[in-house]
Formats: structure tokens, C-alpha cells, sequence
């Protein structure tokens, strides 16, 4: 069952923009318009988040702010960009530090134009949003499988390079016939022994990674 | 209403509080913000939305920032089972007080595991908060012990013929103090919050998503249910006259934190340490104290 639909938790970025549409998005969630109703909650944390809002233009400064929102966020996720300035710039457009709208960073799948665009037209474009996070919800076990694949093979081929790096400087080297030699000599053997190695070496380097995103989280 | 003297009787109140108490607790929080919802005006979210928010939960994607965070995270949900179970079979109230005390540690090392400053944060407000709620929650349990002929059994405690609120008032109120910090209520829901508080972003539960969090609001539901049924345990005494009141003040008393929650801000942890201390020392060591002289005099009297 598609219970994504049902509980759609949205967070807000306001990027360079006259805080028009940042308001009315804001207005969304008074009891004039309560969009809880459709169990859409207004989280301040990407990491709980399936649908980002982004209002406003994208400048030089928030590149990356928007960048590791979008990042942090688990799929499946949708973006969409509220007002003119987020689809494309808007008033803002000839600025020398402005980019354009937000498609120029990240995907966007809804584009709700306006300035400042409605409350009304807002919650239709989340509802539209949810037609493409379904969308992408039946994509999702294909694509990490896709991922793991691709994960696996990389390791796989990282570990033979390191094995011929290996066999190389045992070729290289003329003196110890010690046990990477043993190694390089023995062809199935080695390559296994090698294989092991090179995994040990890979991990440190994905946790410092995750931690890295963990501290800059926000 | 479940006699407490057959081991059968317990084994059915423990097997039905493990299936039920989900079911439960989610109705409950989803009554809690379509209640909110109308106190503030709004129409609020379907009933049934915290299930669908939890179901959701379970769809998304698995992103920890490691592989220890979802391991704590299960065994704060497992313990907190074990502790509603340890409850609803009748067993020692200290014993089901550390297994929460536990559960909830859990968390909180799943929450500084993850190196994130928020979760870090949120997790040292969480400590406060249980040194906050604890001596409170231990007054409780031996005021309940004091009135039940000398039992921390909750077996003894609910077949004992004298009901708990008429001698423990002021530990009944106490008690209720505590529970706003324990159901994460304003102005103590400091560690994180169903609310769109976004100081800490979301403090404890910032680096969990997903799977992780859905368990955490799951484990939320069963201690929510065995919150109530600790609030229950004033109330019974074995008959059923006195079971459907004890029934009727859980509802009333769950009302009245929805109802805190929405009158109230967010206070700073001082406050929450503070304020439950001195209610701690005032309503549940006097209370105490005038149960344990009626008990001297009952005594040199000639018993009860």
C-alpha cells in the first residue's frame, strides 16, 4: 500500500527571494488553509523529510545549503520549486551572483509559478508532488539494487587494481621472498588474499565520509 | 476486569497488552492531534494518521549514519516491550521502572552515536529530563508500595482492597506532573517533539529516519499505554466499579496533557528540573510522610 500519499512530511528552504512565497508557504499551515489535513507535517529535518519546497532563487552562497538538504533527505523524495524566482530566477534572473532557478542544482519535479504563488496553488502542487514520490516509491528496490550492484563491482575492480599494484612491486622488489611474493606467485590464492585486503582499506574511507555528512547535517 | 491471582490471567493481560498496546498508543496520539487540531482551530489530520505515517516511515529509504544507531534503536523498542510486559504480567514495579529506565537510555546513546550536534544536544536534554521525572516515578512506585501492604508487585498492588488516589493524592498529582515530561508534552518536550519546534531541529530523533524512527514511535506507543496503566494502578483495587473510574481518569488525564501541550511553550530544561523536583519533594515525600504516621497509628491502634 502506498501509504507515502498519505503522510507526505514536507521541508521548507527559502533561497535568495522577497520572502513573499516563503509566507505563503508558511500560510499553508494556519488553520485558513491546515494542510495537516492531509498529513502534511512542516519538519525541519531533511532526514525526515519526502518532499522538499524550495522557494526563492539560487545564488552562489546557497549552492551547497541546497545541495546537502536535497542529500541528506532518504528516498524517495520530490522537490518542488514555489514561485517565479525558484523556477527560473524571476526579478532576480540578471543578478551577477544568481543562478537561475533551482533546476540548476538539483531535480525538481513540480513547478508551481506565481509572485508570490497562492497557498491554494501551492498544496495543489505538493498534491501533485505525490504522483511522482509514488512514481519514484515503485522505482526505489530497483534503483538501490541498481546502486549495490554498481557498489559491488567497483569494490570488485578497486580490489583487482590493488592486487596487480600488489603483484607489481612484488615483481619489482628482489629481495624477501616474503609473503606477498608468496602471493603474487600463487594465482588464485592470492588474488583472494588481495581481495580481502583492499576491503579493509575501502571502509574507513565510507565511514569518514558518512561522518563527515553527519556533522555538517543542518 | 482481569483478577490478578491466576498466573493464566497474567500471561493473557501481558499477551494483550504486546498486540494491543500498538494499536492503542497510535489511536491515542492520532485522537492527540485531531484533539490539538480543533483546539486550535484547525481540522486536523485523520485519526488513523499516525499508522500512516509510521507505514510510511517503513517505505523510505535506509539512511543511517551508522550501523549501531538502528541496533540501540531496536533494543530501546524491545525494552520498552519488555517493560509494558514486565508491568501487565504483574511483576515488581522497581524492576519495570529500570527496564524503562533502560529503554530510554537506549535512545539516548542512539542519539550521541551519532556524532550530529543536534542529536547530541537533544540527548544530553533527554538525561535531564529522566533525572527530572525519576525520583518522582520511584516516590510513586513505593507510595503505591506503602498503601499495598508492604508489595511492589503490581499483582498485589491492583488486588489490594485499598485504592491507591484515596491515600496518595498529592503523589497522584505528582505523578501527573512527570507524565508531561514522560508523553513529551510543552512546556517539557525539550529532548524532541511532535512539533514543528525547530531549535534543535528535531533533537533526539534528528539522525533517525526512516525504519529507525518508525521503531521509536512505535516504542512511543507501548510506553505511552504502560504510562496509563501505572496511572491505572491508583485506581484499582479489584472491583469493577473502581476499574472503569480508574479507565475513566487515564482518558480524562491523557486530555488534560493534550491540554498542557497546546497552552503551553516550550520552557528551558531549568525549569524542568526544578519545578519536578520541588513537586517531587513537596506533594510525594509529604504524601509519604502522612501515609507513613496513619500507618504507625493505625498500627499501635490495632491494625487497619
Amino acid at each position: 500500500m502506498p501509504y507515502l500519499a498519505k503522510s507526505p512530511w514536507v521541508i521548507h528552504y527559502d533561497g535568495s527571494s522577497c520572502n513573499g512565497c516563503d509566507i505563503e508557504v508558511l500560510a499553508c499551515l494556519t488553520p485558513m488553509y491546515d494542510v495537516e489535513r492531509f498529513g502534511i507535517i512542516n519538519t525541519g529535518n531533511p532526514k525526515h523529510a519526502d518532499v522538499f519546497l524550495v522557494t526563492g532563487s539560487v545564488n552562489e552562497q546557497n549552492i551547497s545549503v541546497i545541495k546537502q538538504i536535497y542529500d541528506q533527505m532518504p528516498r524517495p523524495k520530490v522537490v518542488v520549486a514555489v514561485g517565479i524566482c525558484a523556477i527560473s530566477g524571476g526579478v532576480f534572473k540578471e543578478c551577477y551572483n544568481i543562478m537561475g532557478g533551482v533546476d540548476t542544482v538539483i531535480p525538481v519535479d513540480v513547478y508551481v509559478p506565481g509572485c508570490a504563488a497562492r497557498p491554494e496553488a501551492i498544496i495543489d502542487g505538493v498534491v501533485k508532488g505525490l504522483a511522482a514520490l509514488e512514481e519514484k516509491r515503485k522505482r526505489l528496490p530497483e534503483e538501490i539494487a541498481a546502486e549495490k550492484a554498481a557498489e559491488r563491482e567497483e569494490k570488485a575492480a578497486g580490489a583487482e587494481a590493488l592486487a596487480e599494484a600488489a603483484k607489481e612491486q612484488a615483481g619489482g622488489a628482489d629481495g624477501p621472498a616474503t609473503e606477498v611474493g608468496a602471493a603474487a606467485d600463487e594465482d588464485a590464492e592470492g588474488s583472494e588474499k588481495a581481495s580481502a585486503e583492499p576491503d579493509a582499506r575501502i571502509e574507513p574511507d565510507e565511514g569518514a565520509e558518512a561522518e563527515g555528512k553527519g556533522g555538517q547535517n543542518g | 476486569m482481569i483478577k490478578l491471582d491466576g498466573f493464566s490471567l497474567n500471561i493473557v493481560a501481558m499477551a494483550a497488552y504486546l498486540v494491543l498496546a500498538p494499536f492503542v498508543g497510535g489511536l491515542l496520539a492520532g485522537l492527540d492531534r485531531k484533539i490539538s487540531a480543533r483546539m486550535q482551530g484547525r481540522v486536523g489530520p485523520p485519526v488513523l494518521q499516525p499508522f500512516y505515517d509510521v507505514l510510511k516511515l517503513l517505505e523510505k529509504e535506509k539512511v543511517t549514519v551508522n550501523d549501531a544507531q538502528g541496533f540501540y534503536t531496536a533494543c530501546c523498542l524491545i525494552f520498552m516491550i519488555v517493560t509494558g510486559c514486565l508491568f501487565f504480567v504483574g511483576v515488581s514495579l522497581l524492576l519495570v521502572i529500570f527496564t524503562l529506565t533502560v529503554a530510554s537510555l537506549f535512545l539516548v546513546v542512539a542519539a550521541f552515536s551519532s556524532n550530529s550536534p543536534y542529536a547530541q544536544v537533544g540527548a544530553e536534554r533527554e538525561l535531564l529530563q529522566m533525572m527530572a521525572y525519576e525520583p518522582m516515578v520511584l516516590i510513586a512506585a513505593i507510595g503505591l508500595y506503602m498503601v499495598s501492604g508492604n508489595s511492589f508487585n503490581v499483582g498485589d498492588i491492583m488486588g489490594h482492597g485499598r485504592v491507591g488516589i484515596i491515600y496518595l493524592p498529592g503523589i497522584f498529582l505528582g505523578f501527573l506532573f512527570i507524565l508531561t515530561i514522560k508523553l513529551r508534552k510543552s512546556p517539557f518536550d525539550l529532548s524532541t517533539s511532535h512539533h514543528a519546534h525547530q531549535e534543535l531541529v528535531k533533537g533526539l530523533t534528528t539522525e533517525l529516519s526512516g525504519g529507525t524512527l518508525a521503531m521509536l514511535e512505535i516504542a512511543h506507543w507501548y510506553e505511552n499505554v504502560m504510562l496509563l496503566g501505572f496511572v491505572f494502578l491508583f485506581f484499582a483495587n479489584g472491583t469493577v466499579l473502581w476499574a472503569a473510574i480508574g479507565v475513566a481518569v487515564c482518558v480524562v488525564a491523557y486530555f488534560v496533557e493534550v491540554f498542557i501541550d497546546n497552552v503551553n511553550a516550550r520552557m528551558k530544561w531549568q525549569f524542568a528540573l526544578n519545578s519536578s523536583w520541588i513537586v517531587a519533594l513537596t506533594f510525594g515525600v509529604a504524601n509519604m510522610l502522612v501515609v507513613y504516621i496513619a500507618d504507625i497509628s493505625n498500627w499501635m491502634g490495632g491494625g487497619y
